[in-house]
Formats: structure tokens, C-alpha cells, sequence
């Protein structure tokens, strides 16, 4: 079977300024949500308590509400269904040092006349505890850019570089906005998933940019926008293949995986989508906005070669005893 | 047919390597190394704790005054108001001038890592900079060293305890049944069990119902409460010992068949407590456990050979974790909960069947579409991915690695992305086919094209994910870490044994029949 027939290139950099102008308005709309709305932290981030409960049949949400309310240490307790209809998660902004007084215990003894009901989890993450996994989140978040940098700077060219960094930030952002429109919860999971865009993102804008390296070294024309649309054109049957056999597996995951990595596949599944669409639309005409020039990197792969040669040249006259 | 080449046999023994080392983990036999289940999948207690290690210098310069008292007592030499200012200097007054250079000597000998300041005859006593953050690092040490004998001793199977960071206690308990046992866990951690005999100050102690903290500060009192009653004690602020001179703490019965725990005391500990009831006969002497008095017997004679007894009305369970604590020790200062995670077995078992369920759908969405797009060439990249999936197994039971929920999903993940290899690989032999090229031209340009863009690739994913298993904590680590094996795995898998397996089967390749084996219309090659 073959989908995607290489005949001619596809003129994709003289219609960049359409895709950038979608770019720019997702982006915009994401940077909006991010700073009104704003992320819903979970108790990873927030510190709090998470509680959740299982009963047998149907749980009773609004008795679940009241007996909880009934404490007023509880008071803006939120009570939820969690996947299906007969389980429960209870969040709360307290928590507790101590290791005898446990809020899932507590719970347990203010829910005693709701049902039959089993606490399956009792995850409880404490103020200071929060702040740090928060420094560290952003840290790595850091981190991992900085080594691809320094990563692709070195393989091809700064100007490649900072294209797939720009590239990168501009599909988590995306993502990072979907996940503040539809409300999910961030947590570390999510924060995986979000340097797991990261990664893959990349994966998919270096293959294409290898592509234009190769181009820039096979194709005649010196016109960039030219090499560009033969390469990404080139690539673009592997580029929906790879996305498409992620994507699959990523909605399984996210259909049958279970409501606790519900965030964590949520967000993986963004970040596919957009990472496909920045490596064929976004991050190649960011190397032309750069300047990318074709004919001085030509220039200096020649002069590379031939201070190769004249190393080669005068290690042989050394040996020959010529000098 | 060509001989095997050095590529296929790697990958043979990839693969056999692979499926030996995974069987003991996939069939959870008894021997052989297998992966561990993660908290979250297994269901267990985890925890990080931090330690008030403030305590444990009060508790220092405490029992640094019980010793200058019984010096100075055991030595005769005559002081007064000696006293704990702060809870980190104690401070005291010696009558006779003659005692001076005597006291300091003895002093200095005794108490290392102290300074000793003097006014007159008023001295103060304190620790070094050093020894205070010995102190607090010794804290540490020895609650790690503590819970983790108390756990042990509970009878659980291989519970952790690690420091982690500067002044953090990692705890994790896999394989916790019931909600009881769970909480029974938390106290016996907590549990500070900090035992101290401490005497009753007789003289103002029909007073005690009247007294504040302030005042019975400045006699160098302090008050208790009795464990079971509202009753409340004065009681000198210098204990007479404490836990650390006990030797075996175990649960006994008393004569009315009531669990009582008792205990022996090292021979210093047996010195003193001799020494003491000898002169206070018919004095009280109250048995302290974390600062709840427990009783308060008479002393009718002296008592040697260092047995006491703690009664307290307790249940037989709560004598047992008691006697555990008191034997693993006190905690030198108290630690509290920073994090709790805590995940019922039910839950775990739940979550298995979810991420296994995804995993298999995956797998199998991802094998089909691989086999109805490329055919034969589809088939290759399959076997590849199988044993990727072994060898990610193999190596992680090799390491006793754990494996999380999102480890699970790492591994979902990985399938997707593993395959990325060979979509390249295989997009590069059709162009060079239909550009024209011989098969076997063909495949070995189509390795070297597509070589450089599948290592870059991969590196770059492995730069997120080693910094994701450097910064992750707990679940995410175990995300991170089966990401990058399944990535390494799969630069051997899918480049080296597909190559491999093409080279295998060259002369078998019909270049007529291109459709089945590379999936492309057999016509528009020549």
C-alpha cells in the first residue's frame, strides 16, 4: 500500500505566512487561556489531599457532598465521579503532618452512613513538598531544552537550532493551552507528558531538518525555499506514518488506560497532533526567517572539506618526509 | 542461500537474551530476577518525610544535663540551679570555689564537643557549631536506621527506607492488605518512643492541679499527663535516664493477665537507676513515654539488675508495636509527613489490567497497520518490535527496575515511536526503488540515508528523557526510565536486526514481486 506518492513538491514556504498566521493565533489564544484562566494545579503542584473512593453501585455524590461538608475543615472539599459512576475523588487543600491524624481515615469515619464503599488511594502532598516539585518541573523543563540546543547546534546549525527550539516551545504551548481549555488537571504525569511532547516534537522536526541537510548538500537549486518544499515533501509520508502509529497507540492508551493516566494521555495526544503539524508547517519557515543562507553554509562545508584536505595534504607530505 | 550475516545472529541473541531474561518476570515465578511492581501497580504505603531535627538538639542538651548532674552527684561536687535555657544551653552554679578546675577536667572529659563559658561561679554549657550539625545529621541517619528496623521487625515484605536529599526520609511499603494495617504502620513510624524515668518532685507536687508551665519552668519542674487519666504530674525537667541506655524491650504479662512490656537497661543504665532508687526510697519515680507519664510507682527498695516494667492498660497489638519501637530505638527527634501516597491492592490490580489492555491494543494496532502498509518489509519492522519489547522486559528485570503506571505508558509509548525507525528506513528503500535502483542497492543506501536522522532523533528524545529521570520523582522516573531503554533497545532492534534480517533474506527477494515485499506496485521499478 503506499498513501503518499512522491511526484512534485508540494509548495508548502510560499503559503507560510498563512500557516504562520495559524500558528501565531493558536499560540496567542493558548498564552490567553494560560494567563486568565490559568493552570488547574493538582495537589502535585498545590499541595492538598486526594482521596478516592470506591462504592458498591452507584455512589451517592450529594450525600458523599453533605457528610463532607458537615466538617468544617473540609469546607470547598470537591467531590467528583471518577471515570465511571461508582467511583469518587474527593480534593482537598488540606493536608496533614502528622502521621497518626490521616485525612483518607478521616474520611472514612465522615462517609461511614453514605454506603458500602471501599478508599482506594489517599495521595496527600504537603504545601512545601508542592513548591518544590514545581521548581523542579520547570527546572527539567529547562534542562531538556538547553541539552537539545546544544544538541542540534552541533549536529547541524545554530540557526537549525533555535528553529526546532522554537518549534518545540510552540507545540507545548499549544498543548499546555488545550490542557487549560478542557480543564485538566496538572500533575507530574502531566508534566511528563508535556516533556514527552518535547521530545517527540523534536524527533519529528529533526528528521525533516536532516532531510534539508541532505538537500542543501544534493539539491542543485540554491533557492532554500525550494530545498525546503523537495525535502518536507520527501519526508512527509514518514512524517504521518510515525504520527499516525503514535497516535493510535496513544489513544488506545487514552481510551482504555484508565482514568488515572487520563491526563497524561489527554495532553500526549495534543502534542502529537501539533508536533506533526509544526514539523511540517512551522519549524522550516522559521529557518528561512532566520536567514538561513544556502550558498555561505555551502561555502563553509567547502571550506571544511578542504581544510580536511589540506590537513590530509600535509600529514602525507610529513610522512612522504617532504617537510 | 547466503550465510547468516553478523547482524542477524546479533539480533538472535538480542532476542534470545531478551525472551530468558523476561520469562521470569512475565510468568512472576520465584527465582530468577524479575521487575518490580511499583507502588501503583502493587498497591503499598509511600511516603516522604521530614525530620524536626531541632528536637533532637533539645534532646542532646537534655541528656547532656542528666549526665553533668550525675557527674557532678557521683563526684560530690556541690552545685545548684542547673538548668536547660532554650532547649540548646544549660546552665548551673557551683558553690565552692575549690570545685572549679575539678568540674572543668571532668567536664572536658565527658562532654566533647561542648564549650564551657564562665562568669564567676555561673557556668554555661553548649555545643559547637560542628557538633550541632553532627547532631542533626546523626538525627537523620538514625531515623532511617530506626523505621527501618521498626519495619522490619512489623514483618513486612522488603519495605524501603532511604534518606533522600539533604533532610528528607523516603519510605515505601509495598503490599499492604487493610486499612488498619496501614495505620498501625503510620503510628509504629511516628511513634517516637522516647522513654525517660524521671523523678517526682515530691516536695511541690500537691500543688501540681494549680501550677502553669511557667511556673514549674522555674523550678526546674515540668508537667505531665498521665496516658489514660486526666491526672497530671510534676516531675523533675532532668531525667533520671532515658531510652538509650535500654537493652531489650519485650511484651510480658502482669498479674491480672494485662499486656505489659518489659525492659532491661544496659549496666550504666542499671548503675544509675540503682543508685537513684537507693536514695529516693519512697519517692515516686514516673516511667515517661513520649512525654505521657505511664506510671508512677513508689519506690520501696533500691532496685538493682536494671528490669523495669511499663504497665499502660494496653491492648496486646499496641504492647507489640510498642515493644518494637523501644527496642529499635528512639527516634531522636520526630518526623512528620511531607508527601503520602497510599493505593489500595484493588487499585493497582485495576490499573494493571487498563495499561496492559492498552498496551496489547496498541501492540496489535501498530503490527497490523505495519503489515497492511509495508507487507514483508512491515513483517521485518514487527519482528523488530517484538523484540524490542522482550529486551525492554529482560533488561529491566536484569536491574530490578520498577515498574509504574507511567512506566506502562512508557512502554505503549515506546512501541509507537520504535517503529518510527523503521517507517524511515522503509520510506528510503521505496524511493531508491522507484528511483530505479536494485534491491539490494536499494536497502543497504536506504540504512545509510536514513542512519544519521534516526540517531539524531533518538538522541534528542533520550536528552528529555534522561532529564526527566534526573528531575522525576517516584512514577516518573519509572516513565523516563523504561522510555530510554525501549530507545536504546530500539537502535538495536530496529536498525541493526531489520538490516540484518534484509541481508538474511536477499537472495530470496523477488524483484518482480515488490508489491509483497516492500508493499509498492511491482511496475514502476526496473
Amino acid at each position: 500500500m503506499e498513501i503518499f506518492k512522491y511526484k512534485k513538491p508540494l509548495s508548502l514556504m510560499s503559503k507560510s505566512k498563512r500557516f504562520g498566521m495559524v500558528s501565531v493565533a493558536l499560540l496567542v489564544l493558548s498564552l490567553g487561556l494560560i494567563f486568565t484562566k490559568g493552570f488547574n494545579y493538582g495537589i502535585d503542584f498545590a499541595g492538598g489531599t486526594l482521596v478516592q473512593v470506591q462504592y458498591e453501585g452507584k455512589a451517592p455524590i450529594d450525600k458523599i457532598r453533605d457528610a463532607i461538608g458537615s466538617d468544617k475543615n473540609y469546607e470547598g472539599a470537591s467531590v467528583t465521579f471518577f471515570g465511571s459512576e461508582e467511583e469518587v475523588v474527593i480534593r482537598t487543600k488540606m493536608s496533614s503532618k502528622s502521621l497518626g491524624e490521616d485525612i483518607g481515615d478521616k474520611m472514612r469515619t465522615l462517609l461511614k452512613d453514605t454506603g458500602k464503599f471501599e478508599v482506594r488511594r489517599v495521595d496527600m502532598v504537603g504545601a512545601k513538598v508542592g513548591s518544590e516539585l514545581r521548581e523542579k518541573g520547570l527546572m527539567s523543563m529547562f534542562l531538556a531544552i538547553l541539552g537539545i540546543l546544544i544538541y542540534v547546534s552541533f549536529r547541524f546549525e545554530w540557526r537549525f537550532a533555535i528553529a526546532s527550539v522554537m518549534a518545540l516551545i510552540h507545540d507545548v504551548t499549544i498543548a499546555m493551552g488545550a490542557v487549560v481549555l478542557f480543564g485538566i488537571e496538572v500533575n507530574l504525569d502531566t508534566l511528563a507528558a508535556l516533556l514527552t511532547i518535547l521530545g517527540y516534537s523534536l524527533n519529528d522536526t529533526i528528521i525533516v531538518f536532516d532531510r534539508i541537510r541532505e538537500g542543501i548538500r544534493t539539491i542543485k537549486n540554491p533557492d532554500l525555499g525550494a530545498i525546503i518544499d523537495e525535502s518536507v515533501t520527501q519526508t512527509l509520508s514518514r512524517t504521518t506514518l510515525t504520527s499516525l502509529t503514535t497516535f493510535f497507540v496513544v489513544l488506545t492508551l487514552f481510551l482504555f488506560g484508565g482514568e488515572i493516566i487520563r491526563g497524561f494521555s489527554f495532553t500526549l495526544l495534543v502534542g502529537v497532533v501539533v508536533g506533526t503539524y509544526s514539523s511540517i508547517f512551522v519549524a522550516s519557515p522559521i529557518l528561512m526567517w532566520l536567514g538561513f543562507s544556502v550558498s555561505s553554509f555551502r561555502e563553509k562545508e567547502a571550506a571544511k572539506l578542504k581544510r580536511e584536505k589540506e590537513k590530509e595534504k600535509m600529514r602525507q607530505m610529513y610522512e612522504n618526509g617532504t617537510i | 542461500m547466503k550465510t547468516l550475516n553478523f547482524r542477524v545472529i546479533l539480533f538472535a541473541f538480542a532476542l534470545i537474551f531478551g525472551i530468558v531474561f523476561s520469562i521470569p518476570s512475565i510468568t512472576q515465578s520465584e527465582s530468577g530476577k524479575k521487575i518490580t511492581l511499583g507502588l501503583d501497580l502493587q498497591g503499598g504505603l509511600h511516603m516522604l518525610l521530614g525530620i524536626k531535627s531541632d528536637v533532637a538538639i533539645e534532646s542532646r542538651t537534655k541528656s547532656m544535663a542528666a549526665t553533668v548532674k550525675y557527674i557532678f552527684d557521683d563526684e560530690e561536687i556541690i552545685f545548684d540551679e542547673l538548668r536547660m535555657v532554650d532547649g540548646e544551653k544549660i546552665t548551673f552554679e557551683l558553690l565552692d570555689n575549690d570545685d572549679v578546675s575539678k568540674a572543668k577536667e571532668l567536664l572536658k572529659k565527658e562532654l566533647q564537643g561542648t564549650v564551657l563559658t564562665q562568669d564567676d561561679l555561673k557556668f554555661s554549657l553548649e555545643m559547637t557549631a560542628e557538633e550541632i550539625s553532627r547532631t542533626k545529621q546523626n538525627a537523620i541517619k538514625q531515623a532511617v536506621d530506626t523505621i527501618r528496623n521498626r519495619l522490619n521487625e512489623f514483618g513486612l515484605a522488603e519495605p524501603t527506607v532511604a534518606k533522600q536529599g539533604e533532610d528528607k526520609i523516603l519510605v515505601e511499603v509495598p503490599g499492604i492488605k487493610t486499612q488498619e494495617d496501614e495505620q498501625r504502620i503510620r503510628e509504629l513510624i511516628a511513634r517516637a518512643a522516647h522513654l525517660q524515668l524521671m523523678a517526682v518532685d515530691e516536695e511541690r507536687a500537691a500543688r501540681v492541679m494549680t501550677m502553669n508551665e511557667n511556673e514549674a519552668k522555674s523550678f526546674g519542674d515540668v508537667i505531665l499527663p498521665d496516658v489514660n487519666t486526666p491526672e497530671r504530674y510534676l516531675l523533675r525537667q532532668i531525667p533520671i535516664l532515658d531510652g538509650s541506655m535500654l537493652t531489650d524491650a519485650k511484651v510480658g504479662f502482669d498479674e491480672n493477665n494485662q499486656p505489659v512490656i518489659n525492659f532491661a537497661l544496659n549496666g550504666q543504665g542499671a548503675k544509675i537507676f540503682g543508685d537513684f532508687t537507693g536514695k529516693n526510697v519512697g519517692n515516686r519515680m514516673a516511667v515517661v513515654l513520649d512525654d505521657k507519664v505511664y506510671s508512677a510507682p513508689n519506690i520501696r527498695e533500691r532496685i538493682g539488675g536494671g528490669h523495669v516494667q511499663i504497665s499502660g492498660n494496653f491492648k496486646l497489638e499496641e504492647a507489640h508495636d510498642l515493644a518494637i519501637a523501644l527496642r529499635s530505638g528512639a527516634l531522636l527527634a520526630p518526623v512528620f509527613v511531607m508527601e503520602k501516597r497510599s493505593v489500595g491492592p484493588s487499585l493497582g490490580a485495576d490499573s494493571i489490567k487498563a495499561s496492559s489492555i492498552a498496551l496489547a491494543l496498541g501492540f496489535v494496532l501498530v503490527i497490523l497497520f505495519m503489515f497492511l502498509y509495508y507487507g514483508m518489509a512491515g513483517v521485518i519492522a514487527n519482528v523488530a518490535l517484538v523484540g524490542n519489547l522482550f529486551l525492554i522486559l529482560a533488561i529491566m528485570s536484569l536491574f530490578g527496575a520498577t515498574l509504574t503506571l507511567p512506566g506502562m505508558a512508557g512502554i505503549v509509548l515506546t512501541v509507537g515511536m520504535a517503529v518510527d525507525a523503521n517507517v524511515i528506513i522503509n520510506e528510503r528503500i521505496r524511493e531508491l526503488l522507484h528511483a530505479g535502483k536494485s534491491v539490494a542497492k536499494s536497502i543497504e543506501d536506504g540504512y545509510n540515508n536514513a542512519f544519521t536522522a534516526i540517531l539524531d532523533a533518538n538522541v534528542t528524545t533520550l536528552i528529555a528523557a534522561v532529564v526527566l529521570y534526573a528531575y522525576g520523582t517516584g512514577a516518573i522516573k519509572g516513565f523516563a526510565l523504561t522510555m530510554s531503554i525501549g530507545i536504546l533497545a530500539s537502535m538495536l532492534t530496529a536498525i541493526v536486526g531489520t538490516h540484518g534480517i534484509y541481508q538474511w533474506l536477499l537472495p530470496k527477494i523477488d524483484k518482480k514481486r515488490l508489491n509483497f515485499w516492500f508493499g509498492i506496485k511491482t511496475g514502476e521499478a526496473k
